[in-house]
């Protein structure tokens, strides 16, 4: 039982890191169309820039800042250099753009700070608290929940509560009447894409303390499990990939502690594969078919 | 007293497609023309073309004197024209209320926006009523009064309307006519509308284009191309 609660509450922990970083992909899915195969080399590179930061001033947050407006910046630059300039009539083309930039990241990581892991810092202790002698949350995993409890509520009042909210959904749903509206469309859109890779860098901040330390292929395996809870909630959904984070979170969690940590990859590509079979459309899909 | 809109010439079209072969039009302020014609005459094509949602190949638009080209599609309605697109262009996904909020966001003077948006809900009683329902669960009318009424809070000097009878029923076509004539009367409003209802068009403009094969085949006072049989048997088929 003792057991059972340490892999329910590390599980969402981890799902918390995975429901934001899904989040992330949701936010570009439904401004652009664009499922962002590049999220994840995208975060490991604001996390390198924490990591500079860090080195060079001696302050974690400074560098934790860093990497929140690295995120934000290479959004936007993707977006402005790159993907605004792709052919969107084939959804398959941003699709080979976004795992072209995979490769151009990791490469110029590698160069830049070398193939070999580097040691990432946690802010707070990872050491559990014990509680009446069960071992529970650590110190950081009370950061990790409300550092991403914090970003979700500040999107879903930016979205719901501001004007630039209200924009930036109306870009999404109808573009060309939003421009007769006089909503700079485009704009909206990379400010989608900032808001999602400041996200998405956020969560990179977030996990890669917790795994080997920082490498230019450090969210590989965190892009393909929140690449799942996304599906499993629906790209379209931000709820659903909260929801998805966390019961992905979870489900990864009792196979490592159940059945082993190996598993964890196989784990993950058996549920997508299980999601895309059953319900491709994730569990959160409204029923109506897709808007034309 | 010179014309609020002047084509000239205007030529447009799909890719490798034209359909505007130099059109000329001009509405003066104050006044309602009725863009009439057959399915494919160009109707639509114009309308886009003139709100800068489709680039001219040839020609210029003239508001208030000032040539159109280069204006980005989202600058035309800081320039003072509103277009209701084909379909009304009701956002689903939003209230009622975020509709209308959405054509006022880009006013600087949030006072008169927010008075802008009390008259729309004194105007188009229904809405009020129904300010935070969802556009797609409204019927096809109040669809209608939203679409008209997110056009208004932005207080355009020229409103262009793509088919604003399209699926409504007889009476409040009616309705709809009515009111382009009291606000044109009230406020000054300029209205450019493109219509296949003819009768209902012409009933209430002041100036009647009919559209053929992408050219204007005659532009004439409405009066006139209603009671002209002749006219009318040459031009409308009827």
């Amino acid at each position: 039982m003792d057991r059972f609660l340490f892999l329910t509450l590390d599980g969402l922990s981890r799902g918390a890191v995975y429901a934001a970083f899904a989040l992330a992909l949701v936010l570009i899915w439904r401004a652009g169309r664009i499922v962002n195969f590049a999220q994840g080399a995208m975060a490991v590179a604001a996390a390198y820039v924490a990591y500079s930061v860090t080195a060079a001033t001696g302050s974690y947050w400074l560098g934790f800042v860093a990497a929140l407006i690295a995120g934000l910046l290479l959004g936007a630059v993707v977006d402005v250099a790159v993907m605004r300039l792709v052919d969107h009539r084939s959804p398959l083309n941003p699709v080979i753009v976004a795992l072209g930039l995979v490769l151009l990241i990791h490469a110029v990581l590698g160069m830049v700070y070398g193939n070999e892991y580097l040691p990432a810092q946690a802010p707070f202790s990872r050491t559990a608290l014990t509680v009446g002698g069960l071992a529970v949350l650590s110190p950081y995993d009370l950061f990790v929940f409300a550092a991403v409890g914090v970003v979700g509520a500040a999107l879903v009042w930016i979205f719901t509560r501001t004007a630039i909210g209200l924009r930036m959904r109306a870009a999404a749903f109808a573009p060309e009447v939003s421009r007769l509206l006089g909503v700079n469309v485009s704009g909206m859109l990379t400010l989608g894409w900032a808001l999602a890779s400041g996200v998405g860098a956020l969560a990179g901040m977030l996990v890669i303390p917790t795994e080997l330390g920082l490498h230019p292929h450090a969210m590989d395996l965190v892009f393909v499990s929140a690449f799942t809870a996304a599906v499993v909630g629906g790209l379209d959904s931000p709820p659903g990939a909260v929801v998805g984070g966390l019961g992905v979170g979870l489900l990864l969690s009792y196979v490592s502690g159940y059945a082993g940590g190996d598993l964890i990859p196989l784990a993950v590509l058996v549920l997508l594969l299980a999601v895309l079979l059953l319900r491709p459309g994730g569990l959160f899909a409204p029923v109506a078919a897709r808007r034309v | 007293m010179t014309d609020l809109l002047t084509a000239d010439a205007l030529a447009a079209g799909y890719g490798p497609v034209p359909v505007l072969h130099g059109v000329d039009l001009s509405v003066a302020p104050g006044t309602i023309a009725a863009v009439i014609g057959a399915n494919g005459a160009g109707k639509t094509t114009l309308l886009r073309t003139l709100s800068g949602m489709l680039r001219p190949t040839a020609g210029r638009i003239l508001l208030d004197g000032e040539d159109l080209r280069g204006t980005p599609v989202e600058q035309l309605v800081r320039r003072g024209v509103a277009h209701v697109p084909e379909g009304r262009g009701v956002i689903g996904e939003f209230t009622v209320e975020e509709n209308l909020r959405l054509g006022a966001l880009w006013r600087r003077d949030r006072a008169d926006a927010a008075r802008a948006l009390d008259e729309v809900y004194q105007l188009f009683e229904p809405l009020a009523r129904r300010r935070r329902h969802l556009g797609h669960q409204l019927s096809g009318g109040e669809r209608q009064m939203l679409a008209l009424g997110r056009a208004l809070v932005s207080r355009p000097r020229l409103l262009l309307l793509d088919e604003p009878s399209l699926g409504l029923a007889p009476r409040v076509v009616a309705q709809t006519m009515a009111l382009l004539r009291q606000l044109r009367d009230d406020t000054g409003l300029t209205v450019l509308l493109v219509e296949q209802n003819v009768r209902s068009a012409l009933a209430v403009a002041d100036q009647g284009v009919v559209m053929s094969l992408g050219r204007v085949a005659l532009a004439a006072p409405a009066d006139r191309l209603r009671d002209d049989a002749e006219l009318r048997h040459a031009y409308l088929g009827f």
